[in-house]
């Protein structure tokens, strides 16, 4: 169908954006990659699109000088996929940024965007959790944790907008493992499984495991962390990891399905991050 | 009121803001190459260049192309004179029905230009997100590795 009739303003600064927003049915719109079809579905009918991507400096890539990253919300999904310093730092980010959609999709999708609209089956959102981001926004600094209040929604208030995400450097001899299913490549994810294991000596110092699309939100999985303290762990985790999931049935998946899924990608994507921590994998 | 640079032609427009930008193609400038699928980024037929890179023709208004330059597949070859990507689809037989095929090249442009497409498998990754009801996906493949082998050469 066509998306129902709205005003437009391309707002030129964050100032003119966030007043616009002051109207009850204004949504923001930045890449358009979820809100336009959602739009050419109507399922949604905003009185006006705030288009956020003329506002200058919120298009940027870079390193915080402590192994971090900074990241501007209006960044293209492509510019990530093809970030060296993204590659070379977050090599688990580069790893998930591949199963990002289509090309055509990733050269308009923004990462702000993403976030914001906060599809528990995406890959952004869950990675933001895996990699502690602090998101940015106008009004405060919201930790990924407290960032996804459910299916679609986030904590941000309705003139707030996202602008930078940091993500803090992961500590040193840190392996990761990205493990995704769809049932066909760039699809939502039946189910994905993102891990980080760091060592000190032959000790687990952290590990941290989130999982996509198998929750109404992207999901931390402490008890199945705790449980790793060393690589014979892994099944243990695995089997957590499991037990901690509620995902939905749906006619791509049963819940069951999922949840097997769920711990078979934790193991992979443990056993991935267990051998790159000690460098037995590149 | 828009003013967009299309097939290297610059005009100036007064479009609806819920105007897409493959509606405008083809309804407001005649360019009637540029296909309209599923209207929801998912069958790829509308893919258009936008400012060099391949997007949604659906999934975007054409009040956010302000500014821009546009290539559709009509800005390739001409039935005499046909773009090497094109002659690429003519020879391996990489299009049954057609309607696909204007987002298949485009998407393909784009691919070309950005990925060094070593292998089948990426190839088929890059064409994932443009659908053939005919399903002609194997001869699809085999005219982008003979673009990419061209590319490679040149």
């Amino acid at each position: 169908m066509k998306p129902p009739a709205f005003e437009y303003l391309a707002a030129t600064s964050l100032e003119q954006a966030v007043a616009a927003l002051a109207d009850d049915e204004a949504k923001v719109l930045a890449g358009g990659q979820s809100l336009v079809p959602m739009l050419n579905f109507r399922l949604l009918a905003p009185s006006i699109l705030v288009d956020i991507t003329r506002i200058p400096g919120l298009d940027f890539v870079e390193g915080d000088g402590d192994g971090g990253l900074r990241i501007g919300a209006l960044t293209r999904h492509y510019t990530l996929e093809t970030s060296a310093l993204v590659q070379t730092d977050f090599p688990v980010l580069s790893a998930a940024m591949n199963h990002v959609a289509h090309l055509a999709i990733r050269n308009r999708g923004t990462i702000g965007g993403s976030l914001c609209h906060g599809d528990p089956a995406a890959e952004l959102p869950g990675l933001a959790l895996l990699l502690n981001a602090q998101l940015k926004t106008t009004q405060r600094t919201i930790a990924a944790t407290d960032f996804f209040a459910s299916a679609l929604s986030t904590i941000l208030a309705e003139d707030e907008i996202l602008t930078e995400i940091t993500l803090p450097a992961l500590p040193p001899r840190t392996g990761w493992g990205f493990e995704e299913f769809a049932r066909r490549s760039g699809d939502f994810a039946l189910a994905a499984v993102g891990a980080t294991v760091s060592l000190s000596g032959e000790e687990v110092s952290e590990a941290r495991i989130v999982v996509i699309g198998a929750h109404d939100t992207p999901l931390r999985l402490s008890a199945a962390e705790a449980l790793l303290t060393s690589r014979s762990g892994i099944a243990a985790a695995a089997k957590a990891a499991q037990d901690q999931v509620s995902p939905s049935d749906d006619l791509h998946g049963s819940a069951d399905y999922r949840r097997h899924l769920v711990g078979v990608l934790t193991r992979r994507a443990l056993t991935a991050a267990w051998q790159r921590a000690e460098g037995s994998a590149p | 009121m828009i003013r967009v640079t299309v097939n290297g032609v610059t005009s100036e427009h007064e479009v609806e803001a819920r105007l897409l930008l493959a509606d405008f193609l083809r309804h407001s400038l005649g360019l009637t190459g540029t296909h309209v699928g599923c209207e929801q980024g998912v069958c790829g037929a509308c893919t258009v260049l936008l400012n060099g890179d391949s997007v949604r023709a659906c999934l975007c208004f054409a009040v956010q192309a302000d500014g821009g330059e546009i290539e559709t597949v009509e800005s390739l070859g001409t039935v005499d004179d046909l773009h090497p990507l094109q002659k690429a689809f003519q020879e391996h037989h990489a299009l049954q029905c057609g309607f696909c095929t204007p987002g298949m090249l485009m998407t393909g442009i784009d691919l070309l230009r950005k990925y060094p497409l070593a292998t089948d498998a990426e190839i088929r990754e890059g064409l994932s997100g443009n659908l053939c009801r005919c399903t002609g996906y194997e001869h699809l493949v085999q005219a982008i590795r003979s673009a990419v082998e061209a590319r490679n050469e040149s």
